[in-house]
């Protein structure tokens, strides 16, 4: 929870905006070109961990959750990732196991 | 919130009308706006993040159906989109900005930029729409899916294998439902980026009180988010075949 007496708000500059989208960019045009070479089971790996690094960078510099006093947001957006993190890993450790035998 | 100055009846700020009796202070009313919002949008990861489990499930079931069926899709389109959605994040940016250095021109044009990045990114979609309608490929009665699995084109043709189209069909069931509920979400964002793009028009934004355009924003950029991980799952699998 911030003091109240420190209301003043981060300003994002322009020169680390356009830095941000310019790495967004470069992460699109890396995630398409990953596509075309061939990594066994690891394209998909590396397509998801580009695409998570992109979306870091948009929640932490675009969203200003870098800049927030808020730790109560910094909770709930953890929390939001874990839950959904549970629902995707328990899920597969369902389905991605079926055929073991 | 915990920790907060409690609210006496006298305080002295009484200078910004924005400022509702019930909050104490500025910071403590954005703060409650802030979080309220992203309460709402861990609810919207739920909410897609069942479609994109039911999205996992099935691509690891039918893996080489949905990769046939992936490669029907337009590549540079999602490609052009994305870059689209990535230029409408930044002209949040630069909106937010202006309005918290009550520019107000600047505000306006960044809205109106976002607006319509927005129409362009759901002009594209429907294009590729109304490709799936033409080749037949969205589920129903007239769906009819008769392609290779990828890679069997270079086989000699009495080897090529060609996909299960009831798995083809459920790609295209799952295409159509995450896209669709984000196309969705873009419509409801235009709505409510014309909203606060008037309100900012009429001079209702100030450096202390800019709440709407900051909160309209990350709805904005959670929306490119889904689509920053919507983009590699639908459109790129097993490319390099």
């Amino acid at each position: 929870m911030s003091d109240h007496n420190s209301s003043s708000e981060h300003i994002s500059s322009i020169g680390s905006s356009v830095a941000i989208w310019l790495a967004l960019l470069i992460g699109t045009a890396l995630t398409v070109g990953a596509a075309y070479v061939d990594l066994g089971p690891f394209n998909i790996v590396v397509a998801l961990a580009i695409a998570s690094v992109k979306a870091t960078l948009v929640v932490l510099f675009f969203m200003h959750v870098k800049y927030t006093q808020e730790r109560l947001t910094k909770l709930v957006i953890a929390a939001a990732v874990f839950f959904f993190l549970i629902l995707l890993s328990l899920s597969m450790a369902d389905y991605g196991t079926r055929l073991w035998t | 919130m915990p920790n907060s100055p409690v609210a006496t009846a006298n305080h002295e700020v009484h200078d910004n009308p924005a400022l509702l009796h019930h909050f104490a202070t500025e910071q403590q009313q954005k703060n409650a706006a802030s979080l309220g919002m992203w309460i709402f949008l861990a609810t919207e990861i739920m909410f897609f993040g069942g479609m994109f489990c039911a999205y996992l499930v099935y691509r690891y079931k039918y893996f080489g159906d949905f990769g046939s069926a992936s490669q029907q899709l337009n590549i540079t389109l999602g490609a052009i989109n994305t870059a689209v959605l990535i230029c409408s994040s930044l002209t949040v940016v630069l909106a937010v900005r202006a309005a918290q250095l009550g520019k107000r021109t600047p505000l306006v044009f960044w809205l109106l930029a976002t607006i319509l990045l927005g129409l362009v990114f759901l002009g594209i979609k429907a294009d590729e729409y109304a490709e799936k309608f033409e080749k037949h490929h969205v589920p129903g009665a007239s769906f009819h899916y008769h392609e290779l699995f990828p890679g069997q084109e270079k086989l000699a043709p009495a080897d090529r294998q060609y996909a299960n189209p009831h798995h083809a069909e459920m790609y295209f069931s799952l295409y159509f439902a995450m896209t669709g509920m984000h196309a969705l979400h873009m419509i409801v964002g235009v709505g409510i980026f014309s909203v606060v793009t008037f309100l900012a028009w009429r001079g209702k934004f100030t450096p202390r009180y800019y709440t709407p355009v900051e909160i309209a924003g990350l709805y904005w950029h959670f929306v490119d988010i889904v689509w920053i991980y919507l983009f590699p799952l639908l459109y790129l699998i097993d490319r390099h075949r």
